[in-house]
């Protein structure tokens, strides 16, 4: 098909083109601050992380703040998991039945709210509970029910439908075929999806100090903007050590739920 | 779907675990000072924020062109770059072509490494080491595209079929013309369809780039959002949606008829 090939040609001239369009327009003007000088006094500065922070019994320290960031994550991804609920199940399409108008507006609904990030969120959260780790929760929380909301209406909607025959052949009602035979098989997908959200609002959780909601993220942007390099040194690896545990150890739990 | 899947064989377990959880959450909620009253009582706060967001300032929208342009030209060069240095690196994880354990042990941990960080970290890295800027967004997109796109290509190149490369072998190939020859033809497709999926989540995540000054929408973003102008800060959000929906158009076309 030649015409085809001809299309497919002009497709890929028109991306070189815009890729050189996109070099082309950038502002190179920061490159200047590029000297090698600059570079490794940032290098040896990194290399001699500040350990007399990690502990030193104030409550500002490296181990508190960790400690505070992964309670901020957990406590987001607790609410977030437990007012998804009622979404997931207003947005599922197998508890609707002829009214499919429904789950169709929960679904935009979600969809808007998982659009928002969670930076948005947590400035919004600071402004109605005050700066702290509880506005930082919350913010993880409510994006957290966009996210599962969907997910897990997803899932609810693609089980295996024999067991559910099987119980409705029985003579069960509704709300004895979504106990006994829906909600078992939603289960453990659905905390696997929690725990993958827990790694992930971990992630989250250490950014959002930047906006005053608690955590390591305002330290470690303190020490970017005095450029200490040895603590923003030990702060990267404080989160990279905490971020890999965490994931190790729910990807094992996951593992075994599924 | 077992007997024991149902919920009565694990009743006493799962009773268990719930009140767990549920003093965990308490415990937690003491850590962080949760006070729910505060939510209530300042809802006032809440629903001034989201009038400002129901009405979106559309008179805005011919100073936002711009910085859209920048975002998504920003975007394009971040992607490239990141998968332009994602596919060899990648190919070096590999046991497959690399055949040295060593090394895949060595790239995969540096991936690992590299996806630990939270990419708005890496921005504020980025903004500290080389100032405010465009390049600076470009530096941490290009970045974060290495590390998603690394890891999935790396999984794709495990699965292909080995028969090409042991046909390779036979007669002699060195390792560099298997890479060539052998694995790149069986992944190419994956390569394309994963920079169009990055470039996805790379625009999405240019709104918070700018808010620790990393150039594009982001920036004015920021500032909308500290002279608490929601009307504007609304409209920014619905023009990267916009943008996002108009990217995953492009890239479904490119992905039927293309690729």
């Amino acid at each position: 098909m030649p015409i085809k090939k001809f299309i497919n040609y002009g497709l890929l001239g028109l991306l070189i083109i815009t890729l050189v369009y996109s070099f082309i327009n950038l502002d190179y003007s920061n490159l200047i601050n590029l000297q090698f000088n600059n570079l490794w006094h940032i290098f040896t500065g990194l290399l001699q992380p500040d350990l007399s922070y990690v502990y030193d019994g104030t409550g500002e320290d490296l181990v508190h703040l960790m400690f505070q960031t992964v309670v901020i994550a957990f406590y987001g991804t607790f609410i977030g998991s437990v007012l998804s609920i009622p979404f997931i199940l207003l947005s599922a399409k197998s508890t609707w039945g002829r009214f499919q108008i429904f789950p169709l507006a929960m679904r935009g609904l979600l969809n808007l709210m998982r659009s928002v990030p969670a930076l948005i969120y947590a400035i919004l959260f600071v402004r109605v509970v005050g700066p702290g780790p509880f506005a930082g929760a919350l913010a993880l929380g409510v994006q957290l029910v966009g996210m599962l909301g969907k997910l897990v209406s997803e899932e609810l909607d693609c089980v295996d439908e024999t067991p559910i025959e099987a119980i409705h052949a029985v003579g069960a009602s509704n709300v004895q075929v979504f106990q006994y035979s829906r909600l078992p098989q939603v289960l453990p997908i659905a905390a696997s999806h929690i725990l993958n959200h827990f790694e992930i609002n971990v992630r989250s959780a250490t950014t959002l100090g930047l906006v005053g909601a608690g955590g390591i993220g305002a330290p470690i942007i303190f020490a970017l903007q005095q450029r200490n390099w040895p603590r923003v040194s030990v702060i990267l690896l404080a989160i990279i050590l905490v971020v890999v545990v965490i994931d190790f150890v729910s990807s094992r739990i996951r593992q075994k739920l599924l | 779907m077992k007997r024991k899947d149902t919920i009565h064989d694990h009743l006493f377990k799962q009773i268990g675990s719930s009140l767990l959880l549920i003093l965990l959450f308490l415990a937690a909620g003491q850590v962080i000072n949760a006070d729910w009253t505060e939510v209530v009582e300042n809802r006032k706060q809440a629903a001034f924020f989201l009038e400002g967001f129901l009405q979106p300032e559309w008179s805005y929208i011919d100073r936002l062109l711009e910085p859209m342009i920048e975002t998504i030209s920003m975007s394009i060069s971040g992607t490239f770059l990141g998968v332009i240095t994602a596919v060899p690196a990648a190919f070096l994880g590999t046991n497959l072509v690399t055949r040295n354990p060593v090394i895949t042990f060595i790239f995969r941990t540096f991936f690992s490494l590299i996806r630990t960080i939270p990419n708005l970290l890496l921005a504020a890295l980025f903004v500290a080491i080389i100032g405010i800027g465009e390049l600076t967004g470009v530096l941490t997109i290009a970045v974060f595209t290495f590390g998603m796109v690394s890891q999935l290509i790396f999984a794709s190149i495990e699965t292909i079929d080995i028969g090409p490369l042991e046909a390779d072998n036979s007669i002699g190939a060195t390792r560099f013309q298997i890479a060539v020859n052998a694995v790149w033809p069986q992944v190419a497709h994956s390569v394309y369809a994963y920079a169009l999926y990055s470039f996805e989540v790379n625009i999405r995540a240019s709104a918070v780039l700018g808010y620790v000054g990393a150039g594009g929408i982001g920036v004015m973003l920021n500032t909308a959002l500290s002279f608490m102008q929601f009307g504007r800060v609304s409209l920014i959000i619905l023009i990267i949606l916009f943008l996002v929906f108009l990217t995953s158009l492009i890239s479904e076309y490119i992905r039927r008829e293309v690729i």
